[in-house]
């Protein structure tokens, strides 16, 4: 149960609206985080904590594709095919990521480790071409970078290549922010 | 190349500046709001927002002050502003840089609008997939919270303005106003029937200002050096101030540009930007987001302006510039927008939700050499009968691509289209029902 896992967060969330369903896609994020997916137990969970009807919080999990209500691979790999990215190649880029990991877009690879995804615009149209996993965008992407992405994926389940605080073109000396 | 002054993004441009509260108070930020709350009235600011010209960077670029005027003067219980960062016009990444890179120059504009409407709760509603934006804005909430410039009896003013963030979850449409507030109250996106406004009938039914992130930035600026010195940049008095214009395309350097509001596409295209990527010339361009009508060389000339954009038949928009070079299928280029329209349409509007799906199956259809000429008529009937007939913008915006590229590039639809009959590969399912 989330409300038992996650009490004080779940009683911060609550604490920023006056009305509680603008709680929903907050607490349908947290879900998400603990199962990698929305399950139909935690939407019902949710429902009981913001005094909606099941359905009332179908109808909102429903509407948005960042929410996953099936199981999606430890790696989501969103590539951007909207016009920005695909006048400079994001094609491409969908090519390689079917060739390397044998998936088309819409399918997990057999390990469970890779999910691949399609995705119309991530904002990220002057480093396209683009792509996000989880929560980290990837931009300006090669071949080289994909499969060093991949690589470090898989061993060290993160990348140091993921990009941002965001700022194109890069002046000389910037700095980034830690966070 | 000509150099600007820059305003929005002068502190990221320096060295070592890494956006935190230190830097950000070293540049002279956090200095408009000890010199407005509390010293200047919110009538005033108001005046001087409506004064500057400031008009909305989002896209419909209605003018700031006006927007705020709306508010029932009168009216006792509570009222929010919501911080548009729903960054999501195919084209345009300029909220998120701003946003990364200088989260105090957004945050201090959305207190200062709070001032002025008397809001005391501001949500700054960002798109999901920005992580990394939405980590940044809620660390310098917290530093801002701590010393004393949001919260509770900010500097010992009495004003209260609390600021959350609050992630949307991968919807287009969130990004108009009213499917924002929709979304921000835990439903479907859906865009309400206009009026009431939500300057009346806002979050929660309650008096509402929603202002895009570039817009709110802007305040601070406009309250220290003034609403005159303001509407000197530019190209008064209707398109004031700076834009930040997002390059994207077959140029050479990609990337924001800050620029004087007015300044040619070709300056921003071949001084800026670098000029085109190879030898290809250019052949065509969006300058305003995946809404705004395509433009051709011919229009190069055009002064990046809310007006002169609309006088040559297309919009300025969200300053998102998309350069495409000779060699382009503009056919095909219209049908990737109008895959992205027909993914985003929130299902609403029967115009809408049924005219993207019929766009998307003709213009692939076009495009796989079974087209008949009849098609072109298909397209210009269904575009016509979306434009003006849905509740919201989106039904005009995503008519836009195929419109203005039926209009400027024509013969590219029939090449196609007599290739398919020449090559007689018309299949019998293409001939039959069309929707």
């Amino acid at each position: 149960m989330l409300k038992d896992k996650y009490k004080d967060e779940i009683a911060e969330i609550l604490s920023r609206y006056p009305v509680k369903r603008s709680a929903l896609i907050p607490l349908l994020y947290l879900a998400q985080r603990e199962q990698g997916y929305i399950t139909e137990a935690s939407m019902t969970e949710i429902a009981g904590l913001l005094r909606l009807t099941p359905s009332q919080v179908y109808e909102t999990a429903t509407f948005y594709t960042m929410l996953n209500l099936k199981k999606v691979g430890k790696f989501h790999i969103q590539v951007c095919k909207s016009l920005m990215c695909a006048l400079v190649g994001s094609d491409t880029v969908i090519g390689w990521m079917k060739n390397k990991l044998g998936i088309t877009p819409g399918e997990t690879t057999a390990d469970g480790l890779f999910t691949l995804t399609a995705v119309e615009c991530l904002a990220a149209c002057g480093t396209a071409p683009m792509m996000q996993i989880n929560d980290d965008y990837y931009e300006r992407l090669t071949e080289e970078k994909v499969d060093r992405i991949l690589a470090d994926l898989k061993t060290n389940g993160t990348c140091p290549l993921k990009s941002g605080p965001y700022l194109w073109p890069e002046p000389a000396n910037a700095v980034k922010r830690e966070t | 190349m000509p150099k600007y002054e820059l305003v929005l993004l002068k502190n990221m441009m320096q060295p070592g500046y890494t956006g935190s509260l230190k830097d950000y108070e070293q540049t002279g930020g956090y200095q408009a709001l000890r010199n407005t709350l509390g010293k200047v009235a919110p009538t005033d600011v108001t005046g001087k927002v409506m004064k500057s010209g400031l008009r909305g960077r989002g896209g419909a670029g209605f003018p700031t002050g006006v927007k705020w005027g709306f508010l029932p003067k009168d009216y006792q219980g509570p009222r929010y502003l919501c911080c548009n960062a729903d960054e999501s016009e195919p084209g345009t990444f300029k909220d998120r840089q701003l946003m990364e890179r200088d989260p105090h120059q957004v945050l201090e504009g959305i207190v200062l609008a709070c001032y002025a409407i008397g809001a005391q709760s501001a949500y700054i509603y960002i798109r999901g997939e920005m992580v990394l934006g939405s980590k940044i804005l809620e660390q310098a909430i917290g530093e801002a919270r701590a010393a004393g410039y949001i919260g509770k009896n900010i500097l010992g003013t009495g004003i209260t303005v609390d600021v959350w963030v609050h992630r949307g979850a991968g919807a287009y449409i969130c990004g108009e106003e009213t499917a924002l507030l929709e979304s921000l109250e835990g439903k479907r996106g859906l865009p309400r029937v206009k009026p009431p406004f939500p300057a009346t009938h806002g979050l929660y039914n309650k008096p509402t200002v929603v202002n895009n992130v570039e817009t709110l930035a802007n305040l601070p600026h406009i309250l220290t050096r003034g609403p005159e010195w303001f509407a000197g940049i530019g190209s008064p008095p209707k398109s004031t101030g700076t834009r930040v214009f997002c390059v994207s395309g077959h140029v050479k350097r990609p990337g924001n540009y800050e620029l004087p509001m007015g300044v040619t596409v070709r300056e921003l295209v071949y001084e800026h930007a670098g000029g085109m990527r190879s030898d290809k010339p250019l052949k065509a361009f969006i300058p305003g987001g995946a809404s705004a009508p395509f433009l051709t060389p011919d229009h190069l000339d055009v002064k990046l302006d809310f007006e002169s954009v609309a006088a040559a038949g297309s919009m300025l928009g969200s300053g998102g510039v998309t350069v495409m070079e000779e060699g382009t299928s503009m056919v095909w280029a219209a049908l990737r927008l109008m895959e992205f329209f027909y993914h985003e349409s929130c299902g609403k509007c029967s115009p809408c939700r049924e005219g993207s799906s019929w766009l998307v199956q003709t213009m692939r259809r076009i495009i796989a050499k079974r087209g008949q000429i009849q098609d072109l008529e298909t397209l210009t009937d269904l575009c016509k009968n979306i434009a003006g007939r849905t509740v919201c913008a989106f039904g005009d915006a995503e008519v836009s691509p195929i419109m203005s590229t039926l209009k400027h590039w024509r013969h590219e639809y029939i090449t196609l289209i007599h290739e398919a009959e020449s090559a007689n590969l018309i299949r019998p399912e293409s001939t039959g029902a069309r929707h």
